[in-house]
């Protein structure tokens, strides 16, 4: 569904990105682990368009999507949930939503605002508040129900859990399962290294800009190096 | 005359001011820059419909179309070229830029259409409203109707539509909109394109009321609109009218009442001590640094 072929990215003269080579099949959970600054978001941000790499290719179905401008993917079926959730701040709940659903048929975006709401109860009580005042929470929920109003079949999340309480890291984990299962493809960036290879089919180890490991979800949770590095022992 | 006469004479110019100030706090909202060319784009609104209508002699609704036609394109020409380019430079160099796309239309102008002061006729009819012994023009009434009309107009467009809020999205985060399939650049290109185009019959407006144009008839317009925008809040659609229409009648007000010679420094003071009070003027929210 989703090829990386040697990426090198930079910022001005910071290499961020050292040939990096990443592939994500139809179904998958795939996720993005490694410490802060390793390029985990350099490299969401390069599939989806906002930065691009000066060598190799990106291709998602067959197409080489390398040089397309980022706006022009969401039609593609990609969505990408920056990190830090970067939702708009001055508009309602809805017309965040509605911000989601820009390139969607007209006809089909009601529905998909039910499905959303149906998803995340606590978002629809609050449909015509500012998300500004949304806790944190409710923040990295509408984030990802934005994102769902694309219909995409490929769902790229940077650090969903980031700064929830455990609680609603749990239901976070929950809705990517639901989502996977309902048949999305999941690139996953995540500091919680545990929760993400416990969910993720195959996962990447982001080191300074390279990958230095990946394997199965299971097979790194219970590698040592990883142990070590990530797992906290 | 009445304090109600320079009153209403005040929000006549008030709301050609706010319709200007419209233009500079939208480009800003969006592209977070000071467009200073655009109190030019007034200028060459108002020479467009006078070649149309005194130079041509064809009815003054073609002028006025014509004018916001070409102001249009010029604003979105300006972009795409001056603009567009420095989107990453630092705002100095986008500062400059907009200065010297500023001299560039003066200057073009005064090739084009000399740098003689020329007669502009009102591009409304003359009549007069009477209400007892108080009287008011046709064209001030007309200015006031019609700026009112495109401040609900834009008020709702911004508010409601599809553009509207992709606008509003792209003035918030323009990486988080292009995430969203918003073509950010287009989305620019159309702010420029309504501000223009509001220049225009906002230039019409004023050479109606001053009775003639040259090539520096944007100036002082330009900046005084800015100033309103300023007033009320750089960014804030609400700030630009309400600043618009108070520098109007402050300004009418104190050349009728205080001294026509000091009326702008006069305006300006009021500017400065609004900032010392409120910084981010009377409208306007904090402003979130981010880097
Ligand atoms: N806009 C930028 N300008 C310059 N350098 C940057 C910029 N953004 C990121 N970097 C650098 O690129 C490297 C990778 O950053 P990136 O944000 O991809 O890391 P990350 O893995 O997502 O980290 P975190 O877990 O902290 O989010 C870092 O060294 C960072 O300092
Ligand atoms: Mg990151």
């Amino acid at each position: 569904m989703l090829k990386v072929e040697n990426a090198n990215v930079y910022y001005g003269k910071i290499h961020a990105l050292k040939d990096i080579s990443l592939e994500v099949n139809e179904g998958e959970i795939v996720a993005l682990i490694g410490a802060n600054g390793a390029g985990k978001s350099t490299t969401l941000k390069t599939i989806s368009g906002l930065l691009r790499s000066k060598t190799g290719s990106i291709v998602l179905f067959d197409e080489n999507i390398s040089h397309t401008e980022a706006h022009k993917l969401v039609s593609k079926g990609m969505a990408h949930v920056p990190e830090g959730r970067r939702i708009f701040l001055q508009m309602t709940v809805l017309e965040n939503l509605q911000m989601g659903a820009y390139t969607t048929k007209a006809s089909e975006v009601d529905a998909l605002i039910e499905d959303v709401f149906e998803r995340f109860p606590r978002l629809k009580h609050r449909k015509n508040q500012i998300a500004g005042t949304l806790s944190g929470g409710e923040q990295q929920m509408l984030a990802m129900g934005r994102a769902l109003m694309s219909k995409p079949k490929l769902l790229m999340l940077d650090e969903p859990s980031m700064g929830l309480a455990p609680i609603l890291v749990k239901q976070i984990f929950d809705i990517i399962k639901e989502l996977h299962a309902a048949g999305t493809t999941i690139l996953l960036v995540e500091q919680n290294a545990e929760m993400a290879l416990k969910v993720a089919d195959r996962a990447y180890v982001l080191e300074s800009g390279r990958i230095v490991l990946s394997g199965t979800g299971k097979e790194l949770a219970q590698s040592d190096a990883i142990k070590k590095a990530y797992l906290g022992g | 005359m009445s304090l109600i006469t320079q009153l209403i004479d005040g929000l006549s110019l008030g709301s050609v001011y706010a319709v200007i100030a419209l233009g500079y706090t939208m480009v800003y909202g969006i592209a977070k820059m000071l467009n200073f060319a655009h109190g030019d784009v007034i200028m060459v609104g108002g020479y467009i419909c006078y070649e149309i209508m005194v130079s041509a002699g064809m009815p003054s609704i073609l002028g006025i179309l014509a004018a916001m036609v070409v102001c249009t394109v010029l604003g979105i020409t300006i972009e795409r070229f001056a603009y567009k380019p420095l989107r990453k430079a630092g705002s100095l160099a986008v500062l400059i830029t907009a200065i010297g796309v500023s001299y560039f239309l003066q200057n073009a102008a005064m090739l084009i259409f000399g740098s003689e002061t020329k007669t502009f006729t009102s591009v409304v009819p003359s009549f007069a409203l009477a209400i007892k012994d108080l009287s008011i023009s046709g064209l001030t009434l007309v200015t006031i109707v019609v700026s009112v009309v495109i401040m609900i107009a834009l008020t709702l467009f911004i508010k409601k539509s599809k553009i509207g809020k992709a606008m509003r999205a792209v003035s918030e985060d323009k990486d988080a909109a292009e995430l969203m399939g918003i073509n950010v650049n287009s989305t620019i290109s159309v702010t420029f394109a309504i501000g223009s185009a509001l220049a225009a019959i906002a230039g019409v407006l004023l050479c109606s009321t001053s009775k003639g144009i040259m090539p520096t008839t944007g100036s002082m317009p330009g900046i005084k609109a800015f100033t309103a925008a300023v007033f009320g809040g750089i960014g804030s659609i609400p700030g630009a009218m309400v600043g618009g229409l108070l520098l109007g009648v402050i300004e009418t007000l104190s050349k009728a009442y205080i001294s026509y010679e000091l009326t702008d420094a006069i305006v300006f003071a009021i500017l400065i001590v609004v900032l010392l009070v409120r910084p981010t003027g009377l409208f306007g929210k904090k402003i979130n640094e981010k880097v």
